[in-house]
């Protein structure tokens, strides 16, 4: 038996030759140079930076501009009240600079990852991480639909033009990484890569606001992920990685918290599996342990590699091609009931 | 220098411009030599010489070099007395140094310049002249400073214009080196500090060539230093000093000669030719003015009209005023002059004549005893004053003093200018007298309002019209005296030749106006020339606007063939997700319009400026301006002007007949922008003027005022409590008071344990609320059904402006609430209180007034205040109308201002007085005791100021006091001449009998800067003064410059990269006496708790200090969320709440910790700042150094007041037992307190 150091983890993820299939996800870990440090040196094989924010940026710098303005040409003794500042240090030029500084500080590819809400932001912020060194793009569709008059084909619409669009403008790979809640997602999925994504991240966790009903304000609230979210990817990715074959990248993301998990992301097809809350709960040291656990899994069951392991239980390849299909429920169901529940045909 | 070929393609008609051309105003054309021949600077925020300090330390943080390579040490300091102090100690080092100030900054400056003259010691300080404080405060320019400095024994050099203002600068630093007389160089404020021009740059080898490297050297030579030592600064006795003094005079002798040349070897460099005095007019004139200054760009165009006539008339204009060139002068004059005019821009009363006046006959007197005397015939001389405040001094003006002269009998003192029918002094002058422009120059004229971006709109055309069509230039622009709702008017001039008419745009070819409401309240028609175009911003299209015109407005469109243009600029500002700023939409028109040069051209031009304004700032600003820029033209549109004679119809809100009157026959006018028409005799001679007009000033500012919904209130007060406005009222009233309520006026049942069957109100004033939303901000009452909607909530304005008018009018005949049904130690009962400050002109969302507001409830009508110059004295004594107001009974609050170092003093100085007057009163009455009845008189003597320690004994101490005014008016009326007389004494002093409460305030630039020396002072005194310390922790009235109240690691004017140092803890400064109630408060954060403190500290029988956290439109913050700031500012422990009681008994804790420990990080609350956050854009590193500091601050001071908190009082007399006995039959005993 080969130990566990021999096994060869690399995987290749957008085109990128990675040393780990342990990414680290976009998190406050990454948003320090430190942090991306830290985690290279404990073993991932790529890093995503925090999403760049395109709402962020335009309020920033219409807050900034309508504040450094008031009240200036009113009075005759004071026609401003802010120095001037010749040089100025915008969210995009920040992130810019942690993108500079990330690349230089890591020898692991950085992934930028961007968040905007019009096809104008998407495309000029695109090109700008790719100038700044992006070894690829992950393009963060966050989209919330309430508008009534749109349905959902308009909505996969926009979304597809958005990709396009990015995807038009830069040279670098790029990612998609979509929420769960498309009415067609094998159809959607394919539809993005054509529209030029070279991968998918699945998938993008919401934060859900809350309420304060001390002063019955709406607030944000982050909750960090747990093990099981990770079978909602999983399922998803089982179900693509055949349909789509073996040229886009998959990324499983959500509910990543242990070697093993990181097993069954790859086991059902994805490239990569990303991390962001066991590294915000453990600390960037966490890898670490998870990939020793990966490997070790590997080395007991004489896997060499991780590319043996990718895809070995998908749709196409595991031995219950339904499973990941809607029998799958009952097969859960079942597993959460005290009763021996058989299936029973026609019942749905 | 470099050059540039400006090719030209205008309707200006400028030849080809080789020069390298720059625009900018008189400041930073002063300022940019001074900076580049400085190594130290200096430096004091004054208006208007900050500029030129601001531009300095701009330039420093840039990392700009002086001519010598190195960046000049940039120091801001607590005062000009400090600024002046240590320019002294720098040059006394041979370090090139100077400053900048103005007004009552450079008589500070006095006592060092004396010295550094009379070390004969190279210096420039550069001044922005400025009217002195002395029956009102003006901000504007005249020579009363300059003047006091005469006699400093510092050269004086006068420019005339801003390019004057930049080679003037040069010439005084080249001039001092070698002559070791120091030079004050001024030129006029505003109308030449303010004024954008086109002037001829200096390079840096043009300065170099006019320093004498020699004289530098010797300089340094002379500095102080061990290795060849001296001592300066001797005391001499009566045998030397006089010697000494004299020894100086072959320096002084030397400096006309040396400044002549200098100004040749410029002229040599440049082509630009001075004189020490220079002569203009007709080489036979008979007739001249001489006079230094703006104003001789006025007064030349009136001789050059006058001899174009043919009239023998000219213009001497002084230069060097001191030392004063005689001989220059009267070598420069005409032979065949007869008459003579001098005009001074200054009054120094009770002189023979001004300065300038008696120079100038001195000089003449001497050339006539001369051997061969300089005239055939002694010219006669009479003198007068002009422009003083900036008051217009015009061609026509100089006209009547050239016609003065022709009299037979002319006023040997006279004033221009105004209309004195008090004295008769001054001269009639013509106003249609306007000598005719030159060719092709264009003049434009803008009404905006400060929010809109008018004034910074147009600054850039100024700069576009340079740039582009080489056309000489001059932007002034006049502002409110308001801070909120403010009115810009910007006077624009392009034409081929230069402009030096020094007076505003009176014949304008082009009027914008910004603000379809100006038109209501401003002729702004009146400047227009006949058929000039006007362009009007306004939501009504062509068709409609007609209808929406006042009827005058009409009139003159039609009388004058006006070209009418309307623009929806708002629309398209919103389109674009630009607010209210209209300004690049506005700008793009004008172009359009005035045919100044190729719409296209300019549009690129103004989109280029927009890329380099923002652009450093992102995109979005950018494209958001390119939007309402490429929306602007489609949308601009002609409107045909009816035929149809218009009816008249007046501009302007009348005021109420009710008003007293003087309010209508002075403030009306002042108010409606006459305040030029008002004679001498109308203005009062002390500068007292009557307190609470601010009621009659409706200006209707506000696009949403806050409505009431009372099923949701919960009576809290705290909407009315922090109404920076005291817009918005809360009245408790018997429901019979609802009498003849118009419908649809709101109240709920009252809620309160104390009052029961009363009635409440909220009510908004909607022509005065600025809608600044403050006050649905704080509300705390949310519907249970919606909680969007709270018990206020902003609606538009138009939509309820008529019916909100009728309730307002309404509320405020129902009678105030008795006093003393309602406890005022809460929120809710001092809200129910009427506020004797009310309606200022502060900023929309001001975080000091509310403090103002609430002391005014309380005490406001007892209330004696000293308020230090600042933001507070301003909106709190700015004219037209100001707030502090009166009670039904006529009592308020009375306000004085005197200076801005002085306030502390002042204030003991008012409490010294009352307690003169109460002992005298005392006194008096224990006189006539038996006159007024022995009872009476005991009763009222009895109760003294401890005695009246509850508002009910105050009222009733009126009541025997008013009893007793009674009686001695009878007994002033009697026939015991001994009794008549002692009551005559008494009546005005029974006032003082019935408690006072002073109160010191100001800002923190006074109080932890230029006034803490007298602060500390009177904190240490014991006296029973109260100070409230309005802290918004920058100079706030002068531009957001930093303070020692300044927090590390803000970013602040004269602290761009951030302040350094942390901010001084001024509460530990007054604790440390022991004695002194101190307590830090916030509105925004514990309104009780700032209600209690404002409560105990005019209690407490001693000193009191209250430093209030005062939020600021200079913390770059959305001022409608101000209170929410504060709120957030003591979370975080940025501004903990605590209380100082001395009196507390024995073993007490005097020290009352007031907020929470703090539940948010620092970092969380800056970064809701622009202050802050701008910071960690400009300079990141350093501001997360210093944000590590400034947090370590906030936790070690935390710390601090935890342990303090549990401090136990050991030392019983520790409180104001501890002050001296002072004489004062009032004085207070700790040992009574604590019984």
């Amino acid at each position: 038996m080969a130990g566990p150091g021999a096994v060869d983890l690399t995987t290749t993820y957008l085109g990128l030759r990675l040393s780990s299939p342990i990414v680290a996800s976009a998190s406050p870990v990454t948003r320090e140079v430190d942090g991306s440090k830290a985690l290279a040196d404990a073993g991932v094989g790529a890093i995503v930076l925090p999403s760049l924010f395109e709402e962020e940026i335009v309020a920033e710098e219409v807050g900034l501009a309508f504040a450094l303005e008031a009240g200036s040409e009113h009075f005759a003794e004071a026609l401003d009240y802010f120095p001037d500042t010749p040089t100025f240090s915008t969210a995009a030029d920040r992130y810019l600079e942690l993108l500079e500084q990330t690349k230089k500080a890591v020898d692991v590819p950085v992934i930028a990852s961007l968040n905007a809400s019009s096809i104008g932001g998407w495309s000029r912020y695109a090109k700008l991480l790719a100038d700044a060194g992006a070894d690829a793009l992950e393009l963060n569709v966050y989209r919330v639909p309430t508008d009534p008059e749109l349905n959902a084909a308009q909505v996969e619409q926009i979304d597809l033009a958005l990709v396009s669009s990015v995807c038009a403008g830069v040279s670098l790979p790029v990612a998609v990484k979509l929420s769960p809640y498309y009415s067609s997602m094998a159809s959607f999925a394919a539809r993005v890569l054509a529209a030029g994504a070279a991968g998918l991240v699945l998938f993008n966790r919401f934060y859900q606001p809350d309420l304060d009903l001390d002063t019955m304000d709406v607030v944000p609230r982050v909750e960090l992920s747990r093990s099981w979210e990770l079978r909602l990817p999983m399922r998803w990715i089982a179900i693509l990685r055949p349909q789509l074959g073996a040229g886009p990248s998959l990324a499983a993301t959500s509910g990543i918290h242990t070697g093993t998990d990181v097993v069954k992301a790859l086991a059902v097809g994805a490239d990569v599996a990303m991390m962001t809350s066991a590294i915000l709960r453990s600390g960037p040291a966490h890898v670490i342990a998870v990939e020793s656990e990966l490997r070790r899994w590997l080395s007991d069951r004489e896997y060499i590699s991780v590319s043996e392991l990718r895809g070995s239980v998908s749709q196409a390849t595991s031995d219950d091609a339904g499973a990941f299909e809607r029998a799958n429920y009952l097969k859960t169901l079942h597993s959460w009931t005290t009763v021996d529940l058989n299936p029973v045909p026609g019942l749905d | 220098m470099a050059r540039k070929e400006v090719e030209n393609s205008t309707s200006l008609g400028v030849s080809v411009d080789v020069r390298q051309w720059v625009c900018v105003d008189g400041n930073e054309a002063a300022a940019r030599v001074a900076y580049a021949l400085s190594e130290v600077i200096a430096i004091y925020p004054i208006t208007p010489a900050s500029p030129m300090g601001e531009f300095a330390d701009d330039w420093a943080t840039a990392g700009k070099q002086n001519l010598w390579g190195q960046v000049p040490d940039v120091i801001e300091m607590q005062s000009e007395a400090g600024a002046a102090g240590t320019l002294h100690g720098a040059l006394q080092k041979g370090a090139l140094a100077t400053t900048f100030t103005a007004s009552q900054g450079l008589l500070l400056m006095v006592p060092n310049m004396f010295k550094i003259a009379g070390e004969l010691t190279p210096a420039v300080v550069h001044v922005a002249a400025r009217t002195l404080a002395t029956h009102a405060l003006s901000i504007f320019g005249d020579h009363s400073d300059v003047m006091h400095a005469r006699s400093t024994g510092w050269a004086m050099l006068a420019a005339n214009s801003v390019q004057e203002a930049h080679d003037f600068a040069l010439v005084a630093h080249a001039a001092t080196l070698k002559t070791r007389v120091p030079f004050l160089h001024f030129f006029d404020g505003f109308r030449t500090s303010h004024e954008l021009a086109k002037i001829a740059p200096l390079a840096a080898e043009d300065m170099a060539a006019l320093i004498d490297l020699d004289a530098l050297v010797e300089f340094r030579l002379r500095g102080m230093n061990p290795d060849a030592p001296d001592v300066r600064g001797t005391a001499q006795n009566p045998d030397v000093y006089f010697q000494g003094r004299e020894a100086s005079n072959p320096y002084y002798s030397a400096v006309p000669g040396i400044v002549q040349a200098t100004m040749d070897a410029l002229a040599e460099r440049t082509g630009r030719s001075y004189s020490l005095v220079e002569y203009h007019g007709a080489p036979d004139a008979e007739r001249v003015i001489v006079m230094m200054g703006s104003g001789v760009g006025a007064a030349r165009e009136a001789v050059d009209n006058l001899v174009q006539a043919g009239e023998r008339v000219g213009l001497l204009t002084v230069r060097l005023y001191r030392p004063f060139p005689a001989q220059q002068l009267v070598s420069a004059l005409p032979p065949s002059v007869r008459s003579i005019a001098v005009l001074d821009r200054t009054k120094e009363p009770g002189a023979i004549g001004e300065p300038l006046y008696l120079d100038v006959r001195a000089a003449l007197d001497e050339a006539m005893d001369d051997p061969e005397p300089a005239f055939g015939q002694s010219p006669r001389v009479i003198g007068g004053r002009y422009g003083l405040s900036s008051k217009e001094f015009t061609p026509a003006m100089a006209k009547a003093v050239l016609d003065e002269l022709s009299a037979e009998r002319p006023k040997r003192h006279f004033t221009v200018g105004i209309f004195d029918d008090v004295t008769s002094l001054s001269l009639a002058w013509d106003r249609d007298f306007r000598p005719p422009r030159a060719a092709g120059e264009v003049q434009a004229v803008f009404f905006g309002l400060g929010s809109d971006g008018t004034v910074g709109a147009n600054k850039n055309s100024v700069k576009i019209i340079v740039d582009e069509t080489g056309a000489f230039v001059q932007g002034y622009f006049v502002y409110d005296s308001k801070k909120s709702g403010a009115m810009t008017v910007s006077h624009l001039r392009f034409g081929p030749q230069p402009i030096n008419s020094t007076y505003l745009v009176n014949d304008a070819d082009f009027v914008a106006c910004h603000h379809f409401d100006l038109l209501n309240r401003v002729d702004v028609l009146d400047l227009a020339k006949d058929g000039a175009t006007f362009l009007l911003n306004s939501t009504y299209g062509p068709e409609k606007i007609w209808d929406q015109l006042p009827g005058d407005v009409r009139r003159q469109l039609q009388d004058k063939h006006i070209n009418f243009w309307v623009i929806d600029g708002d629309r398209i500002a919103h389109e674009a997700q630009l607010g209210n700023r209209i300004n690049t939409v506005m700008q793009t028109c004008f172009f359009a319009l005035s045919e100044v040069m190729a719409s296209d051209r300019a549009i690129a031009q103004i989109k280029a400026a927009v890329t380099k304004a923002y652009g450093k700032r992102g995109h979005t600003i950018v494209e958001r301006n390119f939007a309402a820029i490429d929306g602007a033209l489609a949308n601009l549109a002609r409107v045909e002007i009816p035929s149809v004679r218009a009816e008249a119809g007046p501009i302007g809100t009348p005021i109420p007949g009710s008003a007293p009157d003087f309010v209508r026959r002075v403030t009306s006018v002042i108010m409606a922008g006459k305040g030029d028409l008002l004679p001498v005799s109308a203005l009062p001679a002390d500068g007292r003027f009557p307190s609470a007009t601010t009621r009659f000033e409706k200006r209707g500012i506000a696009a949403e005022i806050p409505l009431w919904d009372p099923d949701i209130c919960i009576d809290c007060g705290k909407c009315a409590s922090v109404c920076p406005h005291a817009t918005i009222r809360m009245k408790v009233f018997a429901p019979e008071a609802l009498a003849g309520a118009p419908g649809g006026f709101l109240s709920k049942p009252f809620r309160s344990k104390d009052l029961t069957g009363h009635l409440l109100t909220i009510q908004v004033d909607p022509d005065d609320c600025t809608g600044c939303g403050v006050c649905v901000d704080v509300c705390p009452a949310k519907s249970k059904t919606e909680v969007k909607h709270k018990s206020i909530n902003m609606e538009p304005a138009p939509l309820h402006r008529d019916r909100e008018r009728e309730h307002w009018d309404f509320f405020e005949s129902i009678p105030e609430l008795d006093r003393s049904l309602l406890p005022h130690d809460s929120v809710k009962g001092a809200q129910v209180l009427q506020p004797l400050f009310e309606f200022s002109g502060a900023c929309s969302g001001c975080g000091e007034t509310p403090y103002l507001k609430l002391a005014s409830q309380l005490f406001g009508d007892r209330m004696l205040v000293a308020n230090a110059t600042g933001c507070s004295s301003i909106y709190g004594g700015n004219l037209p109308t100001t707030p502090w107001s009166q009670n039904a009974e006529g009592r308020g609050p009375a306000w004085g201002n005197s200076l801005f170092e002085d306030n502390a003093e002042f204030g003991l100085g008012i409490r010294l007085g009352l307690e003169a007057q109460q002992r005298r009163a005392r006194l008096l009455l224990l006189s006539l005791a038996a006159s007024v009845g022995a009872d009476l008189a005991a009763s009222v003597l009895e109760a003294d100021e401890t005695g009246q320690d509850e508002e009910e004994a105050i009222f009733a101490q009126r009541a025997r006091v008013a009893e007793l005014d009674e009686q001695l008016r009878q007994l002033a009326a009697g026939s015991d001449g001994a009794v008549a007389s002692l009551a005559r004494q008494l009546i005005p002093l029974t006032g003082a009998l019935v408690r006072k409460s002073v109160w010191i305030i100001g800002g923190d630039g006074w109080a932890y800067d230029i006034g803490f020396g007298g602060l500390d002072h009177v904190l240490s005194s014991g006296r029973n003064v109260n100070i409230l310390v309005l802290d918004t922790e920058v100079y706030s009235n002068t531009g957001g410059q930093a303070s020692k109240a300044t927090q590390r690691g803000a970013m602040a004017k004269f602290a761009a990269a951030g302040k350094e140092s942390a901010k001084k803890d001024l509460g530990a400064v007054a604790r440390a006496y022991g004695n002194v109630y101190v307590a830090q408060i916030s509105m925004g954060a514990n309104d009780l708790q700032a209600t209690k403190a404002l409560l105990e500290a005019e209690a407490y029988p001693g000193t009191s200090l209250v430093i209030a956290y005062s939020t600021c439109i200079a913390h770059g913050i959305d001022m409608s969320k101000s209170m929410s700031h504060q709120k957030d500012a003591v979370q975080s422990g940025y501004w903990p709440l605590y209380r100082f009681h001395p009196s507390d008994a024995a073993a007490g804790h005097p020290f009352k910790l007031d907020s929470k420990t703090p539940t948010v990080s620092l970092a969380d609350f800056t970064a809701t700042e622009a202050r802050y956050a701008t910071l960690a854009r400009t300079h990141p590193e350093q501001a997360a150094r210093l944000a590590t500091l400034a947090q370590a601050d906030v936790t070690e001071r935390w710390r601090y007041y935890e342990q303090l908190a549990a401090m136990q009082r050991t030392v019983p007399g520790a409180g104001a037992d501890a002050e001296p006995e002072v004489g004062s039959d009032a004085g207070y005993r700790y040992d009574e307190e604590v019984k």
